[in-house]
């Protein structure tokens, strides 16, 4: 039999190391399309996955898949899918649905040049509004930003627990550098891995009884096959299954409640690298713009010049304490993205006025900054 | 014995249309919900054949055989 | 003395009392449903009931007792693909309209059906967009007035049951709610059988689409249902003339083909 968790040293693809991390975590059904950059997560789930018991569907589109994945998470299997920009878009709507339905799943995007079919093998930070914002109607969502192969495996197991805990879908924002760059990862052993699994109700108890959703505090989920005569729906619906499309109140209490599951967490979801000591200046950055700040800051100390960094490895919800608390310690804040400037509006806007916050592009989308402009950056800021 | 719930009648007709022995007739009266439930005009000619139960969309009418007291 | 109609006992506590329109075919096909699992003596906790949006997907949600998904428009054969896959023991019966599983679900359907994965596919076709007020739908008849076709539908309809057909399914039927009996017989047989199981139920949407158009109430178009149905087993005997405006109904195909699901846990086999 097939190992599970393919312990040791390895030097591997990001992707493939997300696809290994999702196995670890006690993935056991993934559907997907094939896409430029994000093929080689299904195509190591497909060979992966019936070795350990579980299911691959390649499904006829995006949406089919997405829908696929949520229909195998609420048999009480943990599933995942991975697309990039154009299946995003296309999946945005079942999103929303396993948000409404609070139905736990992983979503990869690894991002790509875009807009439309733009260049599928060069990265772009250009989906993380996407992934906040794109579906329709009012909503959180948890989204984690890798930085190297080894964070594909980890986050992955990371955003299979979150997602687990909070019955919710958890995105993993790659983008088609660290998908396709190779690296060393190194797989713990299976029983050094700590999983969460959902709560389910005692067996017995009546639907109509108890709070099966929209709870703060994270109702059990009424898997199918154990008699739970669950009604799942993305209606507005109360707490007890009921849907209730005639009256605000409901409206209103289905919003509330379902924002307020993640907000009222945001403390375990958030995580934040933070390495500032008495700089006046920070690095912001998260993903691969990380592997910048992180060359930048090597040469800028050789020079005896010290700049902090303050990364994001959660991107929503997003950290407005932690990015105020940094503000008002620093006197200027650079945010690193690869696009035209998705984070850092965020940024300003928890900053608060207590820093200058300048946004920092490389000099081409779809490249990484080249870390000897941004020393000269940080030299010009600092004076 | 043909029973009718009238709470759950919406007074489609289909009852009436499609008994083959012509045992039920709209009535003029008027439910709760507002329309003509269907009236038993001739219990002894009903052969349960299941027909008004059947086609009922709202499970409204019952038909079953007649309890025997001894 | 208080009758208890036979098929309560599978109805959610407390949503008995239905917001189908009076007269509307969905109650007559929810009933078809619940007798065939009735006869079959089977455990209704054993089925997910997977529906989309429109009319027809509110007869399993939230009417059933048993475990039920109301998805989005269109998807659910994907979703339901989902459930089976990843568990397998259970009996998945997707109950929805036309328009959702034909037009915007439609891509979903022929590739379902091309995979023969094991579900009971029941489509409610009322030849309309019901619940939205009575557009046009792929099923729709040529040259038909409606909101959106004003002045004539220019469109021909799908033959679902062709369609079905050709992209791979193993049972195909169609019936109207007139064939009630029938139609539990039907719903029997896909269940029992191994594949996907396709069955078209021609349904009255008596406000949306007899009222619009003129086909009359309830009983109306059921009685047209009635006499202009004619079985697949007869039309040998007729002209392709006297075709013209009947509804073909009965058992058009029965045939095997590998089942997804077992050949799944063949392939985990040869792998070992």
């Amino acid at each position: 039999m097939t190992k599970r968790v393919l312990s040791g040293l390895h030097f591997m693809q990001g992707n493939v190391a997300c696809a290994e991390g999702a196995i670890a975590a006690g993935c056991r059904f993934f559907a997907g399309y094939p896409i430029t950059p994000a093929s080689e997560i299904a195509e190591r789930m497909a060979r992966r996955l019936p070795e350990v018991g579980g299911t691959y569907a390649q499904m006829e589109d995006e949406i089919g898949s997405i829908a696929a994945v949520v229909g195998a998470s609420w048999t009480g299997t943990k599933a995942m899918t991975a697309t990039s920009g154009p299946g995003i878009s296309l999946m945005l709507e079942n999103i929303g649905y396993a948000i409404a339905t609070e139905t736990p799943c992983v979503i990869v995007n690894v991002q790509r040049g875009a807009p439309s079919t733009g260049t599928p093998s060069l990265p772009l930070q250009g989906d993380v509004i996407q992934a906040r914002r794109g579906s329709h109607g009012e909503y959180e969502i948890i989204a984690l930003a890798p930085s190297s192969p080894q964070e594909m495996f980890d986050l992955t197991i990371k955003a299979f627990n979150l997602s687990e805990k909070l019955r919710t879908p958890v995105f993993i924002l790659a983008d088609a550098f660290v998908g396709h760059m190779r690296e060393e990862v190194m797989i713990p052993e299976e029983d050094k891995i700590n999983l969460v699994e959902r709560k389910l109700p005692s067996s017995g108890m009546n639907f109509n009884e108890y709070k099966s959703s929209l709870d703060e505090d994270v109702a059990p989920m009424p898997i199918f096959g154990k008699g739970f005569k669950s009604h799942v729906t993305g209606s507005t619906h109360n707490s007890y299954g009921k849907r209730k499309v005639a009256d605000p109140e409901a409206l209103d209490y289905y919003i509330k409640s379902l924002n307020n599951k993640i907000r009222k967490y945001k403390k375990e979801i958030i995580s934040v690298e933070s390495d500032i000591k008495d700089s006046e200046v920070v690095l912001v950055s998260y993903g691969t713009t990380y592997r910048v700040v992180r060359e930048a800051r090597r040469r800028l100390e050789e020079e005896g010049i010290n700049v902090g960094s303050f990364r994001l490895v959660s991107l929503w919800p997003f950290p407005d304490e932690e990015v105020e608390n940094l503000a008002r310690k620093v006197k200027k804040i650079l945010v690193l993205e690869n696009n035209l400037g998705q984070m850092v509006s965020y940024v300003k806007a928890a900053a608060k006025g207590e820093a200058e916050v300048v946004f920092l592009p490389p000099r081409i989308l779809g490249t990484l900054h080249d870390p000897d402009t941004v020393v000269r950056k940080v030299k010009e800021v600092i004076g | 014995m043909i029973e009718i719930n009238e709470d759950l009648c919406k007074g489609c007709g289909l009852c009436v249309a499609f008994c083959p022995k012509d045992v039920l007739k709209m009535s003029n009266r008027l439910t709760k919900k507002g329309v003509h439930p269907p009236e038993v005009i001739k219990e002894e000619d009903c052969i349960l054949c299941d027909n008004c139960m059947i086609y009922c969309p709202d499970l409204a009418i019952v038909v079953g055989e007649e309890e025997k007291i001894d | 003395m208080k009758m208890v109609h036979p098929l309560i006992k599978y109805v959610r506590p407390g949503y008995l009392s239905t917001t189908t329109c009076s007269g509307c075919g969905n109650g007559i096909v929810a009933q078809s449903v619940l007798r065939a699992i009735d006869e079959l003596k089977m455990n209704i906790d054993d089925f997910v009931f997977v529906s989309g949006i429109g009319c027809a997907a509110w007869i399993p949600s939230p009417f059933f007792n048993a475990d039920v998904l109301h998805t989005t428009h269109g998807r659910p054969i994907a979703f339901a693909t989902g459930v089976k896959l990843s568990s397998p023991e259970l009996k998945v019966m997707v109950i929805s309209g036309d328009g959702d599983l034909v037009a915007i679900g439609g891509n979903h359907f022929i590739h379902a059906a091309r995979r023969n994965i094991d579900l009971t596919v029941i489509c409610v076709n009322n030849g309309i967009y019901g619940m939205t007020g009575g557009q046009v739908a792929p099923t729709t008849p040529f040259g038909l007035k409606t909101t959106t076709t004003p002045y004539g539908n220019a469109e021909r309809p799908f033959d679902l049951c062709k369609l079905g057909e050709a992209a791979g399914a193993v049972y195909v039927a169609r019936w109207t709610t007139y064939h009630a009996r029938q139609l539990t017989k039907s719903v029997k047989k896909a269940i029992q059988k191994k594949g996907f199981c396709f069955i078209e139920v021609v349904s009255q949407c008596p406000v949306q689409f007899g009222r619009r158009t003129g086909a009359g109430d309830a009983v109306a178009m059921m009685q047209g249902y009635k006499n202009n149905s004619v079985n697949i087993k007869k039309i040998g005997k007729l002209k392709e003339e006297e075709l013209e405006g009947k509804i073909v109904v009965g058992e058009f195909v029965d045939r095997e083909g590998p089942e997804l699901c077992e050949e799944i846990a063949k392939m985990r086999e040869r792998i070992g």
